[in-house]
Parts: C-alpha cells; structure tokens; sequence
C-alpha cells in the first residue's frame, strides 16, 4: 500500500487505471471529464509501453480501444454522456467480440447537449445494453475517492476475468471532489493470465478470428445463448451494495453515487432526531443488487429510490421488489444537486404518510 | 519432374471465394497473400475487414483479422499497431467503408501517420447491400439510390479521397492501381508490396486504392466491366502514384 494522497476524482481514476496496467488509453475532449483524459496524456508517456491517443472522435477513441484490446492490452476510454452515445457503436462490438475495456462515463445534464453539471440520466443506457443487440455490461457507481480508485481496479479485473467491457458510472461532482486515496500497489503485467484468443500474428498457431459477423443465424442464436450464460454467471458472483443504518430500519433510501452520498447526509440527519431511516446504495448496477433489496423487504415496507434523475433505477428497484414493498421515488433532474436538507425533508415527509410515526 | 509453376499462396486458406464472378475482391485477395509470402511478414501480420463484400476477408486470408465496426478499419488498425508496433497491420475497405462512413478515421489516421497499411477498393458501388450509390459512384452512373444516373446537384462529385489523403502530413505513399487487366494486376502488386515495405520500415501510413469490377451490381459481364474500367472509370480515376516519400525501397 501506498501513502494516503489528496486527489481529484478524475486523477484518482487515471492513476488507478495506470495501475490496474492500462497501456492504452483513447479519448476526445468534453466537459466534465477532461481532467482525466489530460491525466491519462502524463501518465502513459511516462510509461515505456504506454499509448495516448487525442482522437478525432469519441467513435474512433472507442474503436482504437477494440483494436488495443483484440492486441492484448489492459485498455481504457472515457467520456461524459454525449460522448458516451458515440461510443455505444463500439460498446456493442466490444461486447459480441467479447473484449475486455473499461469506459468511464462522468455524466452530465442531458439529453442532448444538455449542460455540464452532474446528473444520473444515462442509467438506461449504462445498465441496458446502450447499443444494438442482445448485451449488457458491467456497470460500476463509485461514491467516494477510495472507491474510485478500488472499483477502476475491479473494472479492469471483471472486463479481463468475463471478457467484457465494463463501464465506471460517476459523475461531474465524483470527477472534481478531493478526497484522500491510498491507491494499491502497481500490478504486476507478467503475473496476469495469457489470452489465448488475442491478435498478435500467426507465428507458429492457426491463424485466430475476431468477429462479430454471423451471418449463420445458429451461429448468432449459440453467440447469444453464450453472452447470456456469462451475463448469468454475472450476476451471480459480482452484485454488491453498500447498507448504512439499515439494521433496524423502517424506511430505507436505494441511491448509487453522488445521490448516495447526498442521502447518506439526510439519513444520519434523520437518525439524529429519531427517525429509524436506512440507505442502501448499489455498487453495481449491472448487475443490480437485488437480492439484499429483496431480503431487506422482509422487516422494510417502504423504499425509496433517490435519483439525479426522473426515475430510471426506481425500475430496477420495483422489479427487484416484485410488489413485496411500497416504492417511493424522488428525482432532481438536468443537472441539479439537491442538499442533504432537502433528501432529509422528502424523506421525512414519506415516512410520516405511510405511518411510520414523526419525531419520536 | 515437372515444375511447379502455379500453386494456392500459402496465406490463402483453402475457402471457396463467395465472391461474384469476375469480382476483383478475388485477384486483390490472391495479390495480399502473395505478397506477404514474398515479404515473409504473414505471421507477424494483422489484418483489418471492413463491412461489406469482403467482410468475409477473414475466410481467405489465413492470417489474423480483426473485424472492425462499418468504417471504423484506421482505428482499429490505429489501436492494434501502436500496442503491437512490430507486427505488420493492414485495413482491407470499400469505397462506402472507408471514403463515406469511415472518412473522419481515415483522414485522422493517415494524418497522424499511423504507420499502417490500407488497402481500398474502389468499385464506386454499395456491393453487398445491393448496388446502392458510394461516395464513388461516377456522374451519370445508375445505382439503385441514382435510378436515373448521379446527379451532380443532387448527389454531389465523386470523391477522391485518395487525393485528400495525399495532402495530410502523416501519409508517405499512395497510389492508385486497377485489376482489370493482367499488366494493372501485376502493377497493384508491386505497390501492394511497396506499402507493405513502407510499413516495415516504419516509414508512415501507406494505402493503395485498387479501381476493381463489380459486375454484379454494375450489371455487365465481366469482360464488359473490365472495358467499362479502362473506358470510362480511369478517366475519373486515372492510375498514378498519387504520393511517394518513400523512393525505391
Ligand atoms: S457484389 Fe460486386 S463487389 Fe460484391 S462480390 Fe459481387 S462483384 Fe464483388
């Protein structure tokens, strides 16, 4: 382990990755990311085997990451929501090509150009499959300094360890807040497992392919069948979420990121004048943590999911819940950073219409 | 004994070729392989298709292919070389591939001087969805998107991107060959080979574009698209070494 740093979370990102061994980086000016991509021009040329590339688009940042990646390496891109549309082509190829990369979204005030500030509207879009076709990925939403630093090295380990692309979810807020980080130790590249499917030339092996075209619809179907399998495989082994305060609790807030922090505030706010309040904040969101929520709804009938947004991972609450609880929403959306006063008036406000009793 | 004179190169793979009669896509494929034989570069050697008729390319050429994204083939090929900068990289792209949906890419990579070689076929036709209008089409030219022939005010010139790639900084050698006759095959080999070599020495980017027949959606005869090649197509794209920094190598 290394000495506690005061960082950015945008550095933060770039250094874990750097690493994690990520020896290529690809990406294209847009704000509120741009810190990470400059760090990412220092680091890699100061790395023998590092490469940056400025791109001429997001669409070729992401491209130029497929063909680092079919060559073997630990790769990385990133960009913030309109940029994050343009990488979806090569999303989806990642994916049916099965490739390991990470790509980070800061995301922003949308749709469309939106604005700069930080929101939670590309939850759709990350968790769905956000390209063409039959796909999911990983989708990882750090809270805090440590985290981003501790989840930017599990990206690159899942996108290697299930061949995937695995996407880190934060926000404009996540990228400029300073917070002291002790990142791991750099890893050590020649300890990681050879990929045996990779590109490198022919010498001395058949030739290898790899390919996303199966004009064969057996072929395509079996493709499918397979990424689902590993998508199930998923599922199972990586979920995780974070639970504060939710012990004993009555009424418990679901929020990932930037609005989990807001609501951890509201809820030890709450807890201070008696109110048995709890937050449970998903790590993952694909996969989504829903049997903790679902185990959860045996002592908790009310749940309310807390977005910076007009409601997209409620979706994900309520299917994780399969009606066994009451689902509560509260989005601000566009940009808006809602106080932890306001979260704690909200929840207020609900837990005393549904009967949970006031101030105790 | 009798001498061998003719044989399968050896980084052709035994596949029936699905290309069309007397589609180039079969001589250009035979001349890649022969080539990287000659040059003794075929196992070090990652290969690039694109969308469209030789997106199958990866079932001929036994070396490693990468399929890239419709367009896409330069950064691709971008991403692959710079991790693996002694490894020989080549794109394989159409006209609609590369000099319409893939042009910011192309521009972008030869402008960085990425030192890989493309390799673009220019039959001024969509081939696999159909015969629709490419970026190539000639003026007056019927497609199924030009029913009534290219129309300037309508549809634009054709364009020459081999020309626009000429002026970026990081290109060192162009040229424009054709298939359509036994001379012009052995021609586009020699600068097959002259890009390959360019590469090797890490000299820049390399690309030769390849005027090649398409009978199929030209509706002619094989022998009809050779003449209509050397009649009517040349005289827009005329053959010529369009950029040498390279000399003899
Ligand atoms: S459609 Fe044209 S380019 Fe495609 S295989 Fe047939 S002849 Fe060749």
């Amino acid at each position: 382990m290394t000495e506690k740093q005061l960082m950015r979370g945008s550095h933060v990102i770039g250094e874990a990755a750097v690493r994690a061994g990520c020896r290529f980086y690809a990406g294209y000016p847009i704000t509120p990311q741009n810190e990470l991509t400059e760090y990412m021009a220092g680091a890699m040329s100061r790395i023998e085997d590092g490469v940056f590339i400025q791109a001429e688009s997001e669409l070729a940042a992401v491209n130029m990451v497929i063909g680092a990646a079919m060559a073997g390496a630990r790769t990385m891109t990133s960009s913030s929501s309109p940029g994050v549309s343009l990488k979806q082509e090569g999303i989806s190829y990642l994916a049916a090509q099965e490739l390991p990369a990470v790509i980070v979204n800061t995301m922003r005030g949308g749709p469309g150009l939106g604005n700069i500030a930080p929101s939670q509207g590309d939850y759709f879009q990350a968790t769905r499959g956000g390209g063409h076709g039959d796909y999911r990925h990983i989708v990882l939403a750090p809270a805090s300094g440590q985290e981003l630093a501790d989840l930017t090295r599990t990206a690159f380990e899942y996108a290697d360890r299930y061949r995937t692309p695995v996407m880190i979810l934060g926000d404009g807020m996540m990228g400029q807040m300073m917070e002291p980080v002790t990142f791991p130790e750099p890893l050590d590249l020649t300890g990681l497992p050879d990929k045996p499917w990779k590109l490198d030339g022919a010498k001395g092996r058949p030739s290898r392919v790899i390919l996303s075209l199966l004009l064969n619809t057996a072929l395509e179907e079996e493709l499918n069948w397979k990424l689902f399998r590993k998508y199930e495989t998923i599922a199972q082994e990586i979920p995780a979420a974070e639970t504060f305060m939710t012990e004993d609790a009555r009424m418990v807030v679901i929020a990932y990121g930037t609005a989990a922090r807001i609501a951890k505030g509201a809820v030890k706010a709450l807890r201070e004048k008696g109110l048995r309040v709890g937050l449970l904040r998903p790590v993952t969101l694909w996969p989504f943590p829903d049997r903790v929520i679902r185990d959860m709804s045996r002592s908790v009938a009310d749940f309310l999911a807390f977005e910076m947004s007009t409601g997209q991972m409620v979706e994900d609450v309520r299917l994780a819940l399969e009606g066994r609880a009451r689902v509560h929403f509260y989005g601000r959306p566009g940009g808006i950073v809602p106080t932890p006063d306001e979260i704690a008036g909200v929840l207020h406000t609900r837990y005393e219409r549904s009967g949970l009793g006031g101030l105790s | 004994m009798a001498k061998k004179i003719f044989e399968r190169p050896r980084y052709l793979k035994e596949n029936v070729y699905h290309y069309c009669p007397g589609c180039g896509h079969s001589i250009i494929h035979r001349l890649v392989a022969e080539v990287l034989d000659e040059l003794a570069i075929g196992e070090r050697t990652i290969g690039v298709p694109p969308a469209g008729c030789a997106v199958l390319a990866y079932n001929y050429l036994d070396v490693d292919m990468g399929e890239a994204p419709h367009g896409r083939g330069a950064a691709v090929a971008t991403g692959i070389k710079r991790m693996l900068p002694d490894r020989i990289v080549f794109t394989y792209q159409g006209d609609g591939d590369i000099a319409a949906i893939g042009t910011a890419e192309t521009i972008h990579a030869a402008n960085r001087g990425e030192n890989v070689t493309v390799i673009f076929v220019n039959n001024g036709v969509y081939g696999m969805t159909g015969g629709q209008m490419a970026p190539t089409t000639l003026l007056g030219q019927s497609s199924t998107t030009t029913p009534g022939g290219r129309d300037r005010s309508r549809d634009g010139m054709p364009i020459d991107l081999s020309q626009m790639l000429a002026v970026t900084g990081g290109s060192v050698y162009i040229e424009r060959t054709a298939v359509h006759s036994p001379k012009h095959v052995r021609r586009t080999k020699k600068a097959l080979a002259k890009a390959f070599k360019t590469q090797m020495q890490g000299l820049g980017f390399s690309l030769v574009e390849v005027v090649s027949q398409c009978p199929t959606n030209w509706k002619m005869t094989p022998a009809d698209a050779c003449r209509w090649i050397e009649e009517t197509i040349l005289s827009f794209y005329p053959l010529k070494v369009i950029k040498d920094e390279v000399g003899d190598i």
